[in-house]
């Protein structure tokens, strides 16, 4: 089972010259991609997201370090090399840059085009991949003519078109609103499931993650602060990038002036008014010191901090009463 | 002058004012979108960097534009009578026309590819294109309707500057004006060829400006 990664990053550096000095973009970036996965990437603007994705198929150079896709490096390739191993590492974008004077059918065809395929069979291959992404009907229709969300369907099959191993997302969800958001990401996960392509996305949107993500990297000032499945990384946040990202507030982390019990709300907490019910079950006051908690694609995910009780019996019963119940506890004492 | 003679006086030298005007715009053309094309693809930025060549590329293109035509055709006079086998009449002043029309058209079209977002290009290249297939499938397709405007202005630009033809004994509907109008007083002659120049400079105008419309498929 220990395939090769269909995608390494390593020691990645890039450093930006500017007038009178330099930028360091991505400072040291190791990470590797299974083949299958729906890998995200998650960071505030100007932590290096979007420079790491355009490394991974050379759209940006890297100042030191390697990108292996499927073991080859991509840095050390000739301009034929490269240009293949860019037909098979498709890309979307944000603003879906689509070719504006060419029709629907035309900008999913231009991959086949330039790979010299027969019109007739490109042809019919651009309509297969309209029906892939239910634009069908579409096809004669101009850019400027579709929605936001049309048009990332439109990009994403002109990204399928060329047959590819992965699909890298560069930010393609986030020009888009919260409804059309929910359906493309809808459809990344269709292809990911049914074709085996694995997906590569950066965001700034913890929902995105949350959503389709097996994996999640945190990326804060070019450097990689966490990575793992996206459950233990939100459980077990460690760094103060993923603390800001996953909406838990800075002052939350201070220790508090008193003892007291943190309860961390995750997926398995569904809709389940667990205070209430501790205070009904366990017969006893609850006073809530803090707390933060966000609802998103219907679970609640967040944290909640609760007075200890003085009795440690009852500090135990409380403990054993959320963790039965699938919570994450923890005692956190006062300074 | 009467109507009698003028109208057929008009209507050649107006076919002489378009065939040196269109002649000259064509080659201008054949020279200066490839000039265009590196002057774009060759920044520092773009698909084929090579900073250098495009500042001097840059410089000498800038140095042609800022010699005035009347001035280049008479520096021209040598290099024309080499080429063209004379420096005078209407087939001599297309060299000329060509010289200082180019690095103008060079520029008008670096302008039109500028307008091409850079991040289609990009997308391109990520499919994994060639160079040759981003200019000739993606840059210049993209930039078609501004590239038909711009050649609309260029053209009206480059029959501005036939009519200064008769310095060098060209014909055209400006040196008519001129050797027959102005010289001698005739207004009647100097209106109507003045006339007929403006027609054709409006006619070009609204062309241009319908067929950018109707190609530009970006606005709905």
């Amino acid at each position: 089972m220990s395939e090769q990664p269909i995608i390494q990053i390593k020691d990645l550096k890039k450093v930006y010259q500017v007038p009178g000095g330099e930028v360091v973009a991505l400072n040291g970036i190791n990470l590797s991609i299974e083949r299958g996965q729906i890998y995200g990437i998650i960071g505030m603007s100007g932590a290096g997201k979007s420079t790491l994705i355009r490394c991974i198929n050379k759209l940006d150079t890297p100042t030191e370090g390697q990108v292996l896709i499927g073991g080859k490096n991509v840095l050390a390739m000739s301009q034929k090399e490269l240009l293949q191993t860019r037909r098979r590492t498709a890309m979307i974008f944000q603003q879906f840059n689509l070719l504006m004077q060419k029709t629907v059918a035309r900008n999913v065809r231009y991959p086949l085009e330039i790979a010299g395929v027969d019109e007739e069979k490109a042809n019919k291959r651009v309509m297969e991949l309209l029906r892939i992404v239910g634009l069908e009907e579409k096809a004669n229709a101009y850019p400027a003519q579709l929605s936001g969300g049309q048009k990332q369907r439109v990009a994403i099959a002109r990204a399928l078109a060329s047959d590819p191993d992965v699909l890298l997302c560069d930010e393609a969800t986030s020009a888009l609103d919260p409804m059309t958001t929910q359906s493309i990401l809808a459809l990344l996960q269709e292809i990911n499931r049914d074709m085996g392509i694995t997906v590569v996305l950066i965001t700034h949107e913890m929902a995105v993650i949350r959503q389709i993500c097996n994996k999640v990297a945190i990326l804060d000032g070019g450097k990689m602060v966490e990575e793992g499945t996206v459950d233990d990384v939100f459980m077990h946040t460690k760094s103060a990038a993923g603390r800001r990202l996953f909406g838990i507030l800075p002052e939350q982390e201070e220790i508090p002036r008193q003892s007291a019990i943190r309860i961390v709300f995750d997926a398995n907490a569904a809709g389940q008014p667990m205070i209430s019910k501790l205070i009904k079950d366990m017969d006893m006051d609850v006073n809530i010191l803090s707390a933060d908690i966000r609802q998103l694609n219907g679970k609640s995910y967040g944290q909640m901090m609760i007075a200890r009780p003085e009795d440690p019996v009852d500090v135990k019963r409380i403990l054993e009463y959320l963790r039965k119940e699938g919570l994450t506890v923890e005692e956190v004492h006062a300074s | 002058m009467s109507w009698e003679k003028l109208l057929p006086l008009l209507w050649s030298n107006a076919l002489e004012t378009l065939y040196m005007t269109l002649t000259s715009s064509l080659i201008a053309y054949i020279i200066g979108l490839p000039l265009g094309v590196l002057l774009v693809i060759t920044r520092k930025s773009s698909i084929c960097p090579a900073p250098t060549f495009n500042a001097v590329l840059g410089a000498v293109i800038n140095f042609l534009r800022s010699i005035p035509f009347i001035i280049m055709l008479a520096l021209l006079f040598p290099v024309t009578r080499a080429i063209v086998g004379t420096a005078i009449g209407t087939n001599a002043i297309i060299f000329p026309l060509v010289i200082s029309a180019f690095p103008y058209i060079a520029r008008m079209v670096e302008g039109s590819l500028d307008e091409v977002d850079h991040g289609i290009i990009e997308a391109a290249q990520s499919m994994g294109s060639t160079n040759w297939q981003i200019i000739s499938k993606v840059l210049l397709p993209e930039a078609v309707p501004s590239l038909i405007n711009g050649a609309a202005i260029s053209i009206t630009t480059i029959l501005a500057y036939t009519a200064m033809a008769s310095a060098a004994g060209g014909g055209g509907l400006g040196a008519l004006a001129i050797t027959k109008g102005l010289n001698l007083s005739d207004y009647r002659v100097m209106f109507s060829a003045s006339m007929v120049l403006v027609a054709i400079v409006q006619i070009i105008t609204v062309l241009g400006t319908r067929l950018t419309r109707a190609l530009d498929h970006k606005k709905r």
